[in-house]
């Protein structure tokens, strides 16, 4: 699918379910040891009321690892060979401690023409994690990002579906990022390649935010040109 | 009712609202009664706190403060104007709104965390960052406010006062509504059929129950004018008559189309007809008018924007100018038939 506005960073809803099929397919195809993707519609709103994206994405009982060894690793001890093989999706049981889990949903905003990552932790029991809980969870940098922009950042709003609280991402900057990443891929690839591109790239960038790696592989197998190197190397 | 009176009209108006407090909480006979407060339409039920809670802060058990309302049961989202609230909740209106207020135990799992002024206050911030993104395509305008603009703006929406809020929004640049894209809220309840009047329709006792659509009208694409164009432009079967619907559901089902197959199911000459039902309204611009066009014909039973039932030929582009919450969102809400096709 061409997209109709690669240059702004946002998405059309059909560029949104294209883009998601995409991302669920490549994710398959990394052989990720996270369960897949997959594709919630949405219910069905009266009179014809048009959701032209249809549904959004869930990934869902992801359990949490803990973020401070991943820091240690991926920052500073260890060498590219061991950080490469962590392939970091993975789920390191605490063990001793109780080990959270989460479910990520990929909800498409028309208000901002973006995707937007909404996010809920769970005790093992399934009773949902307090705000301080989940905070606890986040990795360092963005812990300290939230202490210096409480209100706007990392905010508990109402699930646009199911009418109870999730965490999200604040999707107010999402479309001018967007459009510098993929402006680096604007002059290396085909057109149709900018959409089924947007959920990755999208991904790789949000998911760090919150501690879920994607699969190093992710980027590597959507990208055929060498503007994928430089693209890893500033997310 | 010119611009400027409408305006003043809007931010003025306030909900008489008696407050009890829940029986649980009660901790010495007799139990207090119930406060009695003005809660402004454009304003939050949290903000009204302070003016409550000293009627019973002697009788609350000990503990630390989770405050949250009630409606009849249904726990109320704080982060919804309260006249929006009023609209929706209370069919046939109550005077004065008889809430309960409860100080512990906050229902965290179907509420979002309530922390204190701060918590409304961005969420106030938010929307108007959410609308100025749907207006300008970027939210630049609020994101460059100063905090002393920012603070002032959220303090005359505290305290009603629109002169202050006029003053700091028009250096905001934020855009007018004239073409574009335009923020709405949507809030559906759907009632029965069977219903002859408001006071007869049960309370809502679940937000399951409340179709809440968050989309922007857009003006250019559709050609829209009037607050019916919008409405249609949202629910595009809203105003078909009850006759057409069933035909419609007949011809999708032959047909094996869904709601994607309405533009082939009709002809060009039921578009027509569809229209001019509408038309024999009366061509006035009267806000207050109570009568809503198609009432026998279509589903919509009732449509409240700022308590008022407007017209549905007045410009939507009036409607939304003067009739919106401060955070420069339109909310509307409607009481829609259950209809069998509609699930």
């Amino acid at each position: 699918m061409k997209m109709a506005s690669p240059c702004d960073g946002t998405l059309s809803p059909t560029e949104f379910k294209f883009a998601a099929e995409a991302l669920m397919k490549k994710w398959e195809e990394c052989k990720s040891i996270l369960h897949p993707w997959i594709w919630i519609p949405c219910p069905k709103l009266p009179f014809g009321a048009p959701d032209k994206a249809g549904g959004y994405l869930s990934l869902e009982h992801i359990h949490h690892f803990e973020f401070k060894k991943q820091q240690d690793c991926i920052e500073q001890k260890y060498s590219e060979e061991e950080v490469e093989a962590l392939d970091s999706a993975t789920l390191v049981l605490s063990g001793e401690n109780e080990t959270h889990y989460y479910n990520f949903h990929i909800i498409y905003s028309t208000s901002y023409k973006v995707p937007v990552l909404f996010f809920r932790g769970y005790h093992q029991g399934g009773q949902p994690l307090k705000c301080d809980e989940v905070e606890k969870d986040l990795p360092l940098y963005t812990s300290k990002l939230l202490e210096e922009s409480k209100w706007t950042f990392i905010t508990q709003e109402e699930h646009p579906y199911l009418n109870c609280p999730w965490f999200t991402l604040h999707p107010c900057g999402t479309s001018e990022w967007m459009r510098l990443l993929l402006q680096q891929r604007l002059y290396s690839s085909r057109p149709e390649d900018l959409c089924s591109h947007y959920l990755v790239a999208w991904f790789s960038v949000v998911g760090q935010v919150i501690g879920l790696w994607a699969p190093l592989n992710l980027v590597h197998c959507s990208s055929s040109s060498s503007s994928s190197d430089t693209f890893c190397s500033h997310t | 009712m010119d611009g400027s009176e409408a305006k003043k009209y809007v931010w003025e108006g306030a909900i008489p609202l008696q407050i009890h407090l829940h029986e649980s909480e009660v901790t010495t006979l007799p139990a207090p009664p119930p406060a009695l407060v003005l809660g402004p339409r454009n304003g939050y039920l949290p903000l009204l706190i302070p003016l409550i809670k000293p009627h019973f802060s002697s009788t609350l058990p000990p503990g630390l403060d989770t405050v949250w309302f009630d409606y009849k049961g249904l726990p109320l989202k704080w982060y919804i104007p309260t006249g929006v609230l009023f609209d929706l909740l209370c069919a046939e209106p109550e005077r004065p709104w008889n809430l309960t207020v409860h100080f512990r135990a906050y229902p965290s799992e179907t509420l979002s965390p309530y922390e204190g002024e701060d918590s409304v206050k961005w969420s106030f911030i938010n929307s108007l960052k959410e609308a100025a993104y749907i207006m300008n395509g970027n939210c630049k305008c609020v994101m460059n406010m100063s905090q002393p603009d920012q603070l002032m703006l959220w303090q005359s929406v505290v305290k009603g006062d629109l002169e202050c809020y006029t003053r700091i929004f028009s250096r905001l640049k934020f855009g007018t509504i004239g073409e574009g894209r335009i923020p709405v809220r949507l809030y559906l309840r759907i009632v029965s059929e069977k219903l002859n009047d408001l006071e007869d329709l049960p309370p809502i006792s679940s937000w399951d129950e409340i179709r809440y659509i968050n989309r922007p009208v857009e003006l250019q694409k559709y050609g829209v004018c009037s607050l019916r164009d919008a409405l249609e432009s949202l629910l595009p079967e809203l105003f078909m008559p009850k006759s057409s619907m069933r035909d419609l559901r007949m011809r999708e089902k032959e047909s094996g189309g869904g709601p994607s197959g309405i533009k082939s199911a009709l002809g060009p000459d039921d578009f027509e007809v569809i229209k001019n039902t509408g038309d024999e309204a009366e061509q006035t611009h009267n806000i207050a008018s109570t009568e809503v066009d198609s009432v026998e014909s279509s589903c919509l039973k009732l449509i409240r924007i700022q308590g008022i039932e407007p017209n549905l030929d007045l410009p939507f582009s009036w409607a939304a100018n003067h009739l919106k919450n401060p955070e420069h969102i339109l909310h509307i809400c409607l009481y829609i038939l259950n209809n069998e096709s509609q699930i």
